[in-house]
Formats: structure tokens, C-alpha cells, sequence
């Protein structure tokens, strides 16, 4: 049993100059937003930045993003059969696409 | 960018945390990277299970007892020095982690340890069973943050260790938040950057152990040893889709309620290779795996190719006891543990090959250390259940005393650009349009590793392997794809590519010259386990091509098998 979602995704390196990608992804039910990200990235565009670690055990907390203005991890967030607006966190700096800056700051490189 | 410190250490997993702290306590100033965020990735933060330590808290125990269970499971081909290391400095830092409040479960006040398959008597400590490595890595976190003299840096990609005059001087990397290139000059260097389970389609670890620290040793010169065993584990989880959960969390379960093994017909089938359980958890790993595979094979699998594990002769009470709010976690996936079985495959679990490396964990190369999964040779051709996050303690602790003390003794030398001049020409190579879809060649290796070198192997599959590794090696070309910028995942996966492929071709190669079966490497062509073949492979890197070569294995007190 394949859906379909739809998922609405902002992309840029600059908040001023971004710009919304919607892209059809199949899923069977269950199956995570992450999922849906990273079928995007092996069978559309590569260069869709999303940061993750441990995929789907809820362990690593990097998946963070914003699905339709509320804070989720990616890897625990299900794929719905219908439009999914998916952006990076409002309050942290933008790195690129759905990547934001959550390390602390102790722990980047500078 | 550039950066100087006294010791460098790649990985902040367990044994990179562990390194770091007991560095900066010898007195270096460290510098912590790692190509994720710090103390998120890697193996650690998914260890779900128990830790194997000879603490003698439940009935009386010794280190040598545990090294003699660990010796036997590594099926004559354990590195007797690392191996006694890992058995005896256990017990040390398992209680050092006790001090630093990682919270061993205890009853009436002494720490429990449980019976765990292998083991002669109950030796496991635990936090909780979905726990412990969570609070492991959380525990080194908090340490490491108040510790003196540890600077920590996240989104640091390693291309290449410097050397100069043959000795690692430190590591040019790729700063995958910003895009720039980093120098960074040590005087001492410890990999700790865990094993290689991205390589395959399916796997119980993080989605950035693909085996760089492997890939970065050889190329630097050190050789790695015993590449041919990757352990599989036999009930990964496998349908329907679980989220939030690691894949391998039946284990406990089944060990505590007797999950039942059955095949695409609701049928026992273990029996038919030669163990029957009678609903006991005593099934070995490898024997398991055998069983699920081969069953698939003769079209009895269950519907997504594998077997079906079930708990449905459990009472509820009973699942609810064992289970606890996991089964809540449960509901919210639609998995009805009482109502329904859920399906299991092996699943790419662990590494027991590695950089090779003395009982110091220092490699041949000078200046370069090993750390945790990272290192070949503990675990023979099967590692024992609850080692690995023993090892990644006592290693990383070990490694990071190595490599103070090492440091300790060495005036600053100045900078020599030039010995990061050819990995900076990668690093800041000029953008590629087009080029492949370096998304979807990861998912090409993961799935050639998956089907050609998985737990049961042959000459025809290896070798399709070896070719189609090269067919990818040679689409990906020399030159970076992607533009470099900021989180350019295509840049970092054809740095990610460049490794795994190298990686994935000294797996898939030492395979194939093993021409026996032992522990986690069967070959369906050799099924017997061969005396003759008690050696240890070693590959080396030498002017771009691979050199593998035969030692004798250490082990002389432990029969094979």
C-alpha cells in the first residue's frame, strides 16, 4: 500500500532569499518524514541539506525542523497523505535548506 | 581556517569522549571533533543493551574469566593483548563511570548484572534496557564539558591525516557548516570514528559510521587487520516501519519473554538448523542469522524478507511488565505485540575489524592512535554481547593516555602547509555541476554490500561486489562533486563516498581470500572452519593499491570453535 505526500520545503543559504520546493514523495503509513527527505535526496535532488544522525531511534536529537509551524524531529514526525510544509527552526541561524544551527556554541568550531 | 592543539581526537562517541577526557587529564590541550554534532552520533548513543565487565557484583567474577568467554566467542582470532586490556581495565571504568553519576542499575545497593548469551555467569551491567548507551554518552558529555583543556568542535569532516616524515602531524578537514577548509596540527592524533555499518542497506547504527576512520588510517599508512568480519545481528527490526526506536531493541525482549522465531508460514524453523529453542533465548547470533536467511531463501521468509518474531503466547500483563511505556511507543507505531508478530531480519550491527593497533593503541604510524570499534582485533571473528561499549571505555581511555604522554614529550613543531596541500586541493576544489547522484550511490554500495558481502558470502558474490565497487569508484571520479558551500551534502557525500567505497573494497577483498567459514565471515562455498586459516588478515595501502597479507593469530591457550 503506497501514499503519497506532499512535501513543501524551504530551501536557501539566506532567509531573505530562500524559496518553497514541493516535491511528491511515496510512503507506505508509518514511514517517517526523514524518510521521505532522504527518498527526495537518493531519487530527486541531492542537494537538499537536512541534518541527522541516527536516522530513526530518536537518539541523536540533530533532525530538528519546523512541520507546519511546530517544532518536530523529522525521524519521529509520520509522512501524511497531503500537503506537509516543512522549514527549518524559526529561532536558530541558518546554515543551508532544513539545516540550523543547534550545536552549542562551546561546541562549534570557531 | 587552522587550528593547533597538543592532541587531536576524531569521534566524539564513547571511546573519543573517554580519549579526550583522559588526555586533557594527562595534561594536553585536546581538541574533540567530530563530522556530526558532538556526543550525538556515532555508536554510543544507540548502545540500547548491556555493558560486559568482570565487576563481581552479582556472584564473584575475575577478569580472566571474562577474557577466557571473550577469546572463546572470537573463534581463535582475538588480539590476546587488546582483548585482555578490554577484560581487565573493565571493571576500572566501568566504576569510574559509576562515580561520574552514569547510573547503573542497582538493587539493594550493589549494581545488577545480568546473564547475557556467551557469558559464563551474569556479568552485564545496565542503565536501563533502552538506556544505557544514551546515559553513557551523556554521562562523558557532562564530563568532558567541565573538564580543563578539551576544545570541542562539531560539522568537522576529516579528508586526510597530514604526515610529515611518516609521522601524523594532524588532519585537514572540511567544515561542513561553513564550507571552509581546516588545518589542524597535533601532535598526537587518536581516531576514534567507530565502525562501518553505513555501508549496508540495513544497519543498527548511526548514519555516519561509514568506516572514514579506516579509510583515513590506511591512506595515512597504518594497516588494518581482520577487515572480512562485520557482525550481523540476527533480529533487527524489520516491518512494519517502527520510528523512534532502535532496530535492534528486541533483543531484551526476547531474552526476557521468550520471543518465538517463526518462519512466512507461522512455523518454528530454527530446529531445521540444528537448534531448537523451545522458546528459550539461546540461539547464537550467527546460527540465527543462518537460519533466517536460509529460510528467506527457500521462499519461507516472511512478507518483507525476513522472519516473523512473535510475543502473542505472552499475557498482556506480562508484555506490559517487561515492556513497560515501550509498549506505549509501540501503540503509536500500530504494533499490537499481543494481537501480532512483528518481522525481524539480520541487520549490519558492528565491526570487529579495524586499524591495527598495540595495547597502548598506538598504531604503526607514529603520532597515531586508535580508539573503540575503530580498533581491529578484540573481538576475534565474533564479538561477545556487551563488549563494545567495554571497549570503547577502556580503548578510549587507553588511547587518550598514549597519546598525552606522547605529546607530552614533544616541542611544538611549526606548521608545515604543505603537508595538507594535496587533501586542501580536494577540499577546496571548485564547484561540480551535474556529476552523479552521490545520495543515490550511497544507496548503490549499501545495497551491493547488503546482498554480495552480507553474513552468508561466495566467490561469485564477492567478486560482483569487488567489480561493481570499482564501477561506482569510477563514477565517482578523483575530483569533488558539489559546490563546497555551506552544508553541501553532495560535496560531503562524495568525501563520505571516497572512503566507504576504499572501505567497502578491503571488506568485500579480505572476504573473498578467506576461503573458510568463522564466526561472522561464511562462506557457502568453504563451509568448514579451516586450522589452517586461524591468521589474522592484514591490509596495507601501498602507491594506491591494496596489500593484503597472513599473521598468526595470537590466541594459543582457545581452541577454534
Amino acid at each position: 500500500m503506497t501514499d503519497r505526500a506532499q512535501l513543501k520545503i524551504w530551501r536557501g543559504l539566506d532567509r531573505a532569499a530562500g524559496c518553497w520546493e514541493t516535491h511528491e514523495v511515496p510512503f507506505e503509513p508509518g514511514q517517517s518524514v526523514l524518510d521521505g527527505l532522504r527518498w527526495i535526496r537518493a531519487h530527486r535532488d541531492p542537494s537538499l541539506a537536512i541534518r541527522f544522525s541516527c536516522i530513526n531511534a530518536n537518539a541523536c536529537k540533530e533532525c530538528m525542523i519546523e512541520l507546519d509551524g511546530k517544532t518536530v524531529y523529522a525521524c519521529t514526525a509520520r509522512l501524511e497523505p497531503r500537503e506537509m510544509t516543512l522549514a527549518p527552526l524559526s529561532n536558530k541561524a541558518l546554515v543551508r535548506d532544513l539545516v540550523t544551527e543547534i550545536a552549542p556554541p562551546a561546541e562549534r568550531f570557531s | 581556517m587552522h587550528a593547533e592543539t597538543d592532541v587531536l581526537v576524531i569521534g566524539a562517541g564513547g571511546a573519543g569522549m573517554y580519549a579526550a577526557i583522559e588526555a586533557a587529564r594527562g595534561g594536553s590541550r585536546v581538541l574533540l571533533i567530530d563530522r556530526s554534532l558532538i556526543g550525538r552520533g556515532g555508536a554510543t548513543v544507540m548502545a540500547q543493551m548491556t555493558v560486559a565487565v568482570a565487576l563481581g557484583a552479582e556472584t564473584p567474577d575475575h577478569w580472566s574469566h571474562h577474557y577466557a568467554d571473550t577469546l572463546g566467542a572470537g573463534r581463535g582470532l582475538c588480539a590476546e593483548p587488546l582483548a585482555r586490556l578490554l577484560c581487565e581495565e573493565g571493571p576500572a571504568c566501568i566504576d569510574e563511570m559509576d562515580e561520574w553519576g552514569v547510573g547503573w542499575a542497582r538493587k539493594d545497593g550493589r549494581i545488577v548484572q545480568a546473564q547475557a548469551p556467551g557469558h559464563d555467569r551474569p556479568r552485564c551491567v545496565y542503565v536501563d534496557f533502552l538506556n544505557t548507551g544514551p546515559a553513557v554518552s551523556k554521562t562523558l558529555r557532562t564530563v568532558v564539558n567541565r573538564a580543563q583543556g578539551i576544545r570541542k568542535a562539531g560539522d568537522l569532516a576529516v579528508v586526510d591525516l597530514l604526515r610529515v616524515d611518516g609521522a601524523v602531524v594532524g588532519a585537514a578537514a572540511w567544515h561542513v557548516a561553513t564550507g571552509a577548509p581546516v588545518t589542524i596540527a597535533a601532535k598526537t592524533t587518536v581516531l576514534a570514528t567507530g565502525g562501518l555499518t553505513r555501508l549496508y542497506r540495513r544497519n543498527s547504527a548511526s548514519a555516519n559510521m561509514g568506516g572514514d576512520g579506516y579509510a583515513l588510517a590506511l591512506r595515512a599508512g597504518a594497516p588494518l587487520l581482520d577487515m572480512e568480519f562485520v557482525q550481523f545481528f540476527p533480529i533487527g527490526h524489520l516491518a512494519p516501519r517502527l520510528i523512534g526506536m532502535d532496530p535492534i531493541m528486541w533483543d531484551p525482549f526476547r531474552y526476557k519473554l521468550g520471543g518465538r522465531l517463526l518462519n512466512g508460514q507461522k512455523e518454528e524453523f530454527t530446529s531445521r538448523y540444528g537448534s531448537d529453542e523451545s522458546g528459550k533465548y539461546v540461539l547464537a547470533r550467527d546460527v540465527a542469522t543462518y537460519a533466517i536467511i536460509k529460510e528467506v531463501e527457500a521462499g519461507r521468509g516472511s512478507p518483507h524478507g525476513g522472519a516473523y518474531l512473535s510475543f502473542e503466547h505472552c499475557p498482556p500483563a506480562a508484555l506490559r511488565e517487561a515492556f513497560g511505556p515501550v509498549i506505549d511507543r509501540l501503540a503509536a507505531n500500530h504494533i499490537d505485540l499481543t494481537r501480532m508478530p512483528v518481522e525481524v531480519a539480520p541487520i549490519a550491527h558492528y565491526h570487529m575489524g579495524g586499524i591495527a593497533a598495540d595495547a597502548r593503541m598506538a598504531t604503526e604510524v607514529p603520532g597515531l592512535y586508535a580508539a573503540g570499534e575503530a580498533v581491529g582485533g578484540a573481538n576475534g571473528a565474533n564479538r561477545l554481547s556487551g563488549n563494545a561499549i567495554t571497549e570503547a571505555l577502556v580503548f578510549g581511555r587507553r588511547a587518550g593516555r598514549s597519546a598525552a604522554e606522547r605529546a607530552g614529550g614533544m616541542k611544538t613543531q611549526p606548521f608545515r602547509p604543505a603537508a595538507a596541500r594535496a587533501a586542501l586541493d580536494l577540499i577546496a576544489a571548485p564547484a561540480r555541476g551535474g556529476g552523479p547522484n552521490t545520495a543515490e550511490m550511497v544507496e548503490t554500495l549499501r545495497a551491493t554490500m547488503a546482498d554480495d558481502v552480507g553474513p552468508l558470502r561466495d566467490a561469485a558474490r564477492l567478486t560482483h561486489a569487488l567489480e561493481r565497487i570499482a564501477e561506482l569508484s569510477r563514477a565517482l571520479g578523483d575530483r569533488p562533486s558539489g559546490e563546497g558551500t555551506a552544508f553541501d551534502l553532495r560535496r560531503l557525500e562524495w568525501f563520505d563516498l571516497r572512503n566507504m567505497l576504499l572501505v567497502a573494497r578491503v571488506v568485500a577483498a579480505t572476504a573473498l581470500a578467506r576461503e573458510e567459514s568463522r564466526g561472522a565471515h561464511q562462506r557457502e562455498d568453504f563451509p568448514a572452519t579451516a586450522p589452517d586459516w586461524r591468521v589474522n588478515q592484514v591490509v596495507r595501502w601501498r602507491d594506491g593499491q591494496l596489500a593484503l597479507a597472513r599473521s598468526a593469530a595470537a590466541p594459543r591457550e582457545m581452541a577454534a570453535q
